[in-house]
């Protein structure tokens, strides 16, 4: 054997005071955080881009192929980033999580080849036609492309939340002589409780979040003084459309998905609505306060009566339990769960307002003059964003100390490594990220201020003679064939 | 009855999954090869053209590696979960070169400065030169042995690094140099052609050269490799390996100088990844961690491979006929001069 071997020595057991454990939930939640930004916003836009695609093949009108060619350069950033730091994340589970991975791979590993299988491929394989084929393969091919790269992230997000879902609800498992979970009932661990709540929450959480980044950009250029650009105001009008009723209905579905935790998990829902104590005759509403976890009560709380149990449809004189039924090792971090929650939640309310000013404005006709709309637009613009990384923290931080619910603790399925080796890694992803993905979203933001312009170019240079063609040719674009309706423009 | 079934099930597992490390390996190996001949191309014209033999494909390729690492992870968890621990840093570090290499595809174009196209270029060489290299040394470091006890892996962070997973990294490098080169012989034409076609020659030596060092050293890695190579009578099995390596590699050379035709070097340096994919094969069969797990020890249950199978006989032709597609249409020689006219 060639092999050089090597003692332990004293064994590292610690990274800048910080163990293993530690090291490795800090470096998922980073990734896994940091990954999830990309498909929040790549997923809705797919959609967005095979709606324009078609709006523009049905009705000829050329706005819609240059809001199609505007919006998909900045979709090809977003969604390379989105496959390379996914890419992490499937390797993670195994880097980091290993005796999670030998336990729960039986029944998770296969919900994930699934996605690789029906989603990734999809997605990738039609991804380069999208970008690069119009020309190639005839509008009506490209269509269909486009509409395999939106269905593709949406198949995507199906299975991934499945996976996700079971680890928040499991069932249709067993446990084998290893301690593997094994899987008994694939109906039962795909569409488990929690499961097609989190997904309609979910999916349309990411349509909003597109929603409010294009609308935000279109009143970026409104506020700029490019009322007259076509392509501008009929981005932004869409995202306002989209925003009056998906806000509305993400609402409704939040709140059925909180009833759903209440079911399955009420001590998430315990620490989301800040209940140190147990209530028997009308559960208050805490609006704001300061958890102290370990006195075991909220400090500083506003508290409304009654109408906590009536948000949780318990009645007038409901009773729920508290955390003070809950064994303290059993707890969920309280203070960070109670917060990002309500982040969310406010985040939620403001949308459902500038869907309503929205409304509003286009019933006055004011739609593209109402400069007040365009600046709350402007800086509701990320808002999507934070509110989708708020209430996953709020979600995955609630299911602690478990990584399978009531079946399996974080505690448990860390890799038996160095504390060394992942603080290293933390360290490196975090740099990394912070530059490369920096730079991404600064290219984004750069092709987002030029407004979309009569002969947009596409990903390479489109429109063009045909083929992938290096860099855009700024003397191409001045000559490139003008669309159908260019006396409308100014 | 039920045993039989599981044993089948786990031996076409463990094929299904080589056949898709294996075209990860060839596909995304000829784009990783890219980007180490890139220093090798300064001419930004030329560089352009190359990126853009790729642009539309590479992110299917580097989808195959999900399927391998997602695939281990349902069908084979143990292994999955021995495996990556023990092979961290590498692990660790081609991600982060792919993180480089995925995005300078789009943000090479969205750079508006010459610094930031030298940044991205910089970005582009060193993450496929990286990744290339981690990914021979994991081949390298779990071909030499990982250490297990239990259930996990036990050894130290820094078991991986050996002169024989240095090898094997460099091997892989110059292997899928090759596989660039054989590719841009085939997308291109003119001078970029005959540089590609050069580069073959230089690379497929040292390819052959890594086969060569690789295959020698590994008998005495483990007792099991050397019975399976060199002992009586299972020296007569394997024989036809080597002498098929001889024979493409004599094929491939000349081919090279017989200035044949454009496909047929992609062509034999598939087969030739395809003989040490079988090479290594024989030499684990019928291990996944070698010496410690086999493929049947590390299987998930029936029911998880039985699921699974069900779904992947029915998609991954579906998969290969669209991926084929999309290369369809992408096919033939690029022209450096389109997009300027």
């Amino acid at each position: 054997m060639i092999t050089i071997t090597r003692t332990r020595g004293p064994l590292m057991d610690t990274f800048l005071g910080l163990d293993a454990l530690v090291l490795a939930r800090l470096q998922f939640a980073f990734t896994v955080a940091f990954h999830f930004i990309f498909p929040a916003f790549s997923i809705g836009l797919a959609s967005y881009l095979a709606v324009l695609n078609a709006m523009f093949l049905f009705t000829k009108d050329e706005a819609y192929l240059r809001l199609f060619r505007f919006w998909v350069k900045i979709f090809a950033i977003a969604f390379a980033m989105g496959v390379v730091s996914g890419i992490v994340m499937s390797y993670q589970f195994g880097t980091n999580w290993s005796v999670f991975s030998d336990r729960t791979g039986p029944v998770l590993g296969p919900l994930m080849a699934y996605e690789v299988l029906t989603a990734f491929f999809l997605e990738a394989g039609f991804l380069g036609i999208m970008l690069f084929g119009r020309q190639k393969v005839g509008p009506g091919l490209h269509m269909f492309a486009t509409a395999m790269v939106a269905v593709g992230t949406a198949i995507s997000a199906t299975w991934i939340l499945s996976v996700n879902s079971w680890m928040h609800t499991p069932q249709g498992y067993g446990i084998n002589d290893v301690g593997q979970f094994v899987p008994e009932d694939w109906w039962a661990i795909i569409f488990n409780p929690s499961f097609p709540y989190r997904l309609a929450h979910t999916l349309t959480a990411a349509y909003l979040t597109t929603a409010f980044i294009v609308g935000g950009v279109g009143a970026w250029h409104l506020l700029r003084g490019r009322g007259d650009n076509r392509g501008v105001r009929t981005m932004f009008s869409m995202a306002m459309w989209m925003i009056a009723v998906t806000a509305p209905l993400q609402i409704v579905l939040g709140h059925e998905h909180g009833l759903n935790t209440l079911e399955h998990q009420p001590v998430k829902i315990m620490a989301m609505e800040g209940h140190f104590e147990s209530h028997d005759d009308g559960v208050p509403l805490v609006l704001f306060g300061w958890p102290d976890q370990e006195a075991g009560e909220m400090r500083y709380g506003l508290e409304i009566p009654r109408v906590g149990g009536l948000i949780l449809e318990q009645g007038w004189n409901g009773s729920l339990p508290g955390l003070d039924t809950v064994a303290a090792e059993d707890e969920p971090p309280v203070a960070l769960v109670f917060w990002t929650f309500r982040v969310m939640v406010g985040i939620g309310m403001l949308m459902l307002g500038v869907g309503l000013w929205g409304l509003w404005a286009r019933w006055r006709a004011r739609l593209y003059e109402a400069r007040w709309l365009h600046r709350a637009a402007l800086l509701m613009g990320p808002s999507g964003l934070v509110a989708v990384i708020a209430g996953w923290i709020t979600t995955e931080a609630g299911r602690q100390p478990y990584v399978v619910y009531g079946a399996m603790r974080t505690a448990e399925a860390v890799s038996p490594i160095d504390a060394q080796a992942v603080g290293a890694s933390l360290i490196a992803f975090v740099v990394i990220y912070f530059c490369v993905f920096g730079a991404g979203v600064l290219y984004i933001l750069r092709l987002m201020s030029h407004a979309p312009e009569v002969g947009e170019t596409g990903a390479r240079g489109e429109p063009g003679p045909v083929r992938t063609a290096g860099v855009t040719p700024q003397q191409q674009i001045r000559r490139s064939h003008v669309g159908p309706d260019r006396r409308q423009e100014t | 009855m039920t045993d039989a079934i599981s044993i089948d099930l786990t031996l076409t597992w463990a094929l299904l999954l080589a056949f898709a490390v294996y075209v990860y390996v060839v596909l995304d190996g000829f784009d990783l090869g890219l980007g180490i001949l890139y220093p090798l191309f300064p001419k930004k014209r030329d560089r352009d053209l190359m990126m853009n033999t790729v642009a539309p494909v590479w992110d299917g390729n580097e989808t195959w590696l999900v399927l391998g690492g997602g695939g281990l992870f349902a069908a084979f968890p143990l292994a999955y979960a021995i495996i990556l621990p023990a092979l961290y840093p590498p692990i660790i570090a081609m991600l982060l070169s792919l993180i480089f290499r995925g995005v300078a595809f789009e943000f090479r174009w969205r750079t508006e400065t010459r610094r930031g196209e030298i940044l991205w270029d910089a970005a582009f060489i060193a993450g496929s030169t990286l990744a290339a290299l981690s990914q021979g040394i994991i081949l390298g470091a779990l071909l030499q042995g990982i250490e297990v006890e239990g259930r996990a892996y036990a050894g130290s962070w820094w078991d991986w690094l050996t002169p024989f997973s240095l090898l094997t990294g460099v091997a892989v490098v110059a292997g899928y140099a090759l596989l660039g080169a054989c590719w841009l012989n085939l997308k291109t034409e003119g001078e970029i052609q005959e540089r590609a076609r050069h580069l073959a020659w230089v690379f497929g030596v040292a390819t052959v050269a890594g086969i060569v060092a690789v295959s020698v050293a590994t008998p005495f890695l483990e007792a099991a490799y050397f019975e399976r190579w060199l002992g009586w009578p299972g020296i007569l099995y394997v024989a036809p390996v080597p002498v098929a390596v001889a024979a493409i590699t004599f094929g491939l050379a000349r081919s090279l100088a017989t200035h044949g035709r454009d496909w047929v070097p992609f062509v034999l340096a598939l087969a030739l990844f395809l003989l040490c994919f079988i090479g290594l094969g024989i030499s684990m069969w019928p291990d996944v961690v070698p010496g410690e797990v086999t493929l049947y020890e590390a299987a998930s249950p029936a029911s998880s491979q039985t699921f699974m199978l069900v779904g992947a006989a029915v998609l991954i032709p579906i998969i290969l006929a669209y991926t084929a597609y999309a290369y369809w249409i992408f096919r033939g020689k690029l022209d450096p001069d389109e997009g300027y006219h």
